[in-house]
């Protein structure tokens, strides 16, 4: 994946919550790299911070949460220095966002086609509604969304449609980036299949890079280029998606992946259960934030945050099993690339 | 119109005749057990015992009391009314028809007002909730609905006519113009423009503004608050988020999106108040000498007219009903989901 450019960088991207119990950090301190043309899944456990993460890649944390600190760098142009106007073109136009549930992201006394028309005027305020529909007609077509169905209201079309809709807005105005936020987890199995189809068709036809946040490491194993796995705010690995599920290097990672259920699962065979709960971020544990609940703890990772380093090829893990510190007296393992 | 919106409408209209059957049963019981009479309240000691029994059988009130009802209701049937009791005994539908059009040329600007002011600055607050703005919209909003309407009433009339005389302190005309004006429909305002007679409008015009302004502001606290609570409920709906992150600007987010999914709330309530509007403007009208029915009814229930009361009570009715087939009708026009 190296040979790729680099679309979006993320550099120390640290969000925070204001709760009455004080500061969550939501997400702290992250680093992580969107190359063009590229699905990039991150996954994680529910409240790890990752649709937190794709909310922030657009500025869009609403209060009581904001941006601590970092830097999102697009086009050589770090986005935290816009001001609110550079953001609006921004959103919609360079990166555009699908949400977890159709059925409410849609305007229900809106038509499916003032939606389209809208988006587009938004941003190209001169453009004619006609001009409007028939730029979007060949996208609309290619969703499998009938010209007949533009005339509908939202509620009129099934949670699929609804979705394919969405996605043909995130898509309109030519964004690089789309950034998938649960954007399948509403739907059932099959229809959840196609769209993941589909996604991966208006990748490839379209060129954009899509950022697919989900709990659903099976659909992540199916769409994407690249994992990144986010535990509790920060990163916990990241790597292409053979070696990752091939080979896991983070102790996480690991156990996130024994806890899939199997469908051949045998009787007596036991589903893994990770030990211990998700931390309380009001007050992360010290050190690496998986120490307490990590098998392979050692006392080095209660002092100390390991750094999300690159220990082979495009294989970037936050772990202290893999890098050398003087106060470590474990051995280090060495990992092939 | 589609046969489904034709049987809803037949069906409610049917629904309307055992209401206001209902409502002019219990107004014609309830006045009739009411102490005095519309005799002895008029004219009290004066009359001896057989000039009142006199009198009491000219107006028929000596008939047996399921007759009277029956009377009644055949004149409600034929929209006849017949005559009031009291004052004069003049037919009452000429009597409504005076008052009923200064009270409907009151309440329309009047709720225009409340509708303006009170979704707007309701929208306004919740889009910049927890500002200092959105605490000053609520606060006034409080001491809107909590003022007497008389006494703001009184208040603009004091700044608005005696320290600052730019506006006529009551009445619907001025009464110099008023001697040479031909009224037909006794909404002055439609009389003026028929007639072309540009000095009238404007003058109704002026007269109109304190108190439909009073009353308008009075009803617009509750308008505040609905509108603001709604819309923020609203603003954090999935779809304006996903409006957001397609660039939509905010005031078009808030204002275009979130205010329309609001307005079948507002819209009910909007009806509602326009009914209560219809009787409850009495103090308004009292305040700015207002000839309205709200000061008509209170009269009269005063007088025991009860032919009057009846007939005043019946035709508030029918109003109610036809607002709220009204509001029905265009929920369907607001949100496409509800369907008849």
């Amino acid at each position: 994946m190296t040979d790729k450019d680099v679309l979006m960088q993320i550099r120390d991207l640290s969000v925070t919550y204001n709760s009455r119990l004080g500061p969550v950090s939501a997400v702290d301190k992250v680093s992580f790299d969107i190359f063009k043309g590229e699905i990039l899944g991150l996954v994680g456990e529910s409240g790890c911070g990752k649709s937190t993460m794709g909310k922030a890649l657009m500025r869009m944390i609403e209060p009581p949460g904001h941006i601590t600190g970092g830097q999102i760098i697009f086009d050589g142009e770090d986005i935290m220095t816009y001001d609110q106007k550079q953001m609006r073109d921004f959103r919609g136009r360079k990166v555009s966002m699908i949400f977890q549930d159709p059925m409410t992201s849609l305007n229900p006394v809106q038509r499916v086609d003032e939606h389209v028309i809208e988006a587009i005027q938004v941003h190209e305020p001169k453009t004619k509604k006609e001009d409007a529909l028939e730029r979007a007609g060949s996208l609309i077509r290619k969703l499998g969304i009938q010209k007949r169905r533009m005339n509908s209201y939202p509620h009129q079309l099934s949670g699929g449609m609804r979705q394919r809709v969405m996605v043909g807005l995130g898509l309109v105005l030519n964004a690089d980036l789309i950034v998938a936020d649960e954007a399948t987890t509403s739907l059932d199995v099959i229809v959840e299949a196609k769209l993941a189809d589909q996604l991966r068709d208006i990748q490839e036809e379209f060129g954009v890079s899509l950022l697919v946040i989900t709990h659903n490491i099976a659909l992540v194993a199916e769409l994407s280029d690249r994992v990144a796995v986010m535990y509790a705010g920060s990163i916990a690995e990241i790597a292409d998606v053979e070696p990752l599920f091939d080979a896991p290097l983070h102790p996480y990672t690991k156990g996130l992946l024994q806890s899939i259920p199997n469908i051949k699962l045998e009787d007596e065979e036991e589903l893994y259960k990770m030990a211990g709960e998700p931390p309380n971020l009001t007050h992360p544990p010290s050190g690496c934030r998986y120490h307490p609940r990590c098998p392979y703890a050692m006392p080095i990772c209660e002092k100390i945050e390991p750094p999300l380093d690159e220990v082979a090829s495009g294989r970037l893990v936050k772990c202290w099993l893999y890098f050398d510190h003087p106060e470590k007296e474990e051995p280090t393992i060495k990992v092939a690339s | 119109m589609s046969t489904s919106l034709r049987r809803f409408l037949i069906t409610r209209l049917l629904l309307t005749i055992p209401m206001v059957l209902i409502l002019v049963t219990i107004i014609f019981f309830i006045m009739r057990v009411l102490p005095g009479d519309p005799i002895r309240s008029q004219l009290g000691p004066r009359v001896s015992e057989e000039q009142a029994n006199d009198i009491r059988e000219r107006l028929g009130l000596n008939r047996p009391l399921y007759v009277q009802y029956f009377d009644f209701l055949w004149d409600m049937i034929t929209l006849d009314f017949g005559n009031a009791l009291t004052q004069g005994e003049r037919p009452i539908r000429d009597e409504l028809g005076e008052r009923l059009p200064a009270t409907i040329e009151l309440t329309i600007p009047a709720i225009t007002f409340t509708a303006i002011i009170g979704i707007f600055s309701g929208a306004f607050a919740a889009k910049n909730r927890k500002k200092p703005i959105d605490y000053s919209i609520r606060l006034l909003s409080i001491i809107m609905y909590s003022i007497p309407v008389f006494f703001m009433g009184l208040l603009f009339q004091i700044i608005f006519s005696v320290r600052i005389p730019i506006l006529p302190l009551s009445g619907r005309m001025d009464t110099l113009m008023l001697v040479n004006f031909n009224s037909r429909t006794n909404f002055y305002t439609i009389d003026a423009i028929l007639s072309q007679n540009w000095p009238a409008l404007g003058s109704v015009l002026l007269h109109l503004v304190l108190p439909s302004l009073t009353l308008g502001l009075a009803l617009s606290g509750v308008f505040v608050r609905l509108t603001r609570v709604n819309m923020i409920e609203m603003l954090q709906s999935d779809f304006i988020v996903s409006g957001r992150a397609r660039g939509i600007p905010e005031n078009r987010l808030t204002y275009k999106h979130a205010l329309r999914n609001t307005f079948i709330p507002i819209m009910t309530l909007l009806g509602l108040q326009f009914a209560i509007l219809l009787a409850g403007a009495v103090l308004t009208e009292t305040t700015f000498s207002w000839p309205g029915v709200g000061r008509y009814l209170v009269e009269r229930i005063q007088l025991r007219d009860y032919t009057a009361v009846q007939a005043t009570i019946a035709v508030f009715a029918l109003f109610v009903a036809l607002i709220s087939l009204l509001m029905d009708v265009l929920y369907a026009f607001i949100d496409p989901r509800i369907r008849y």
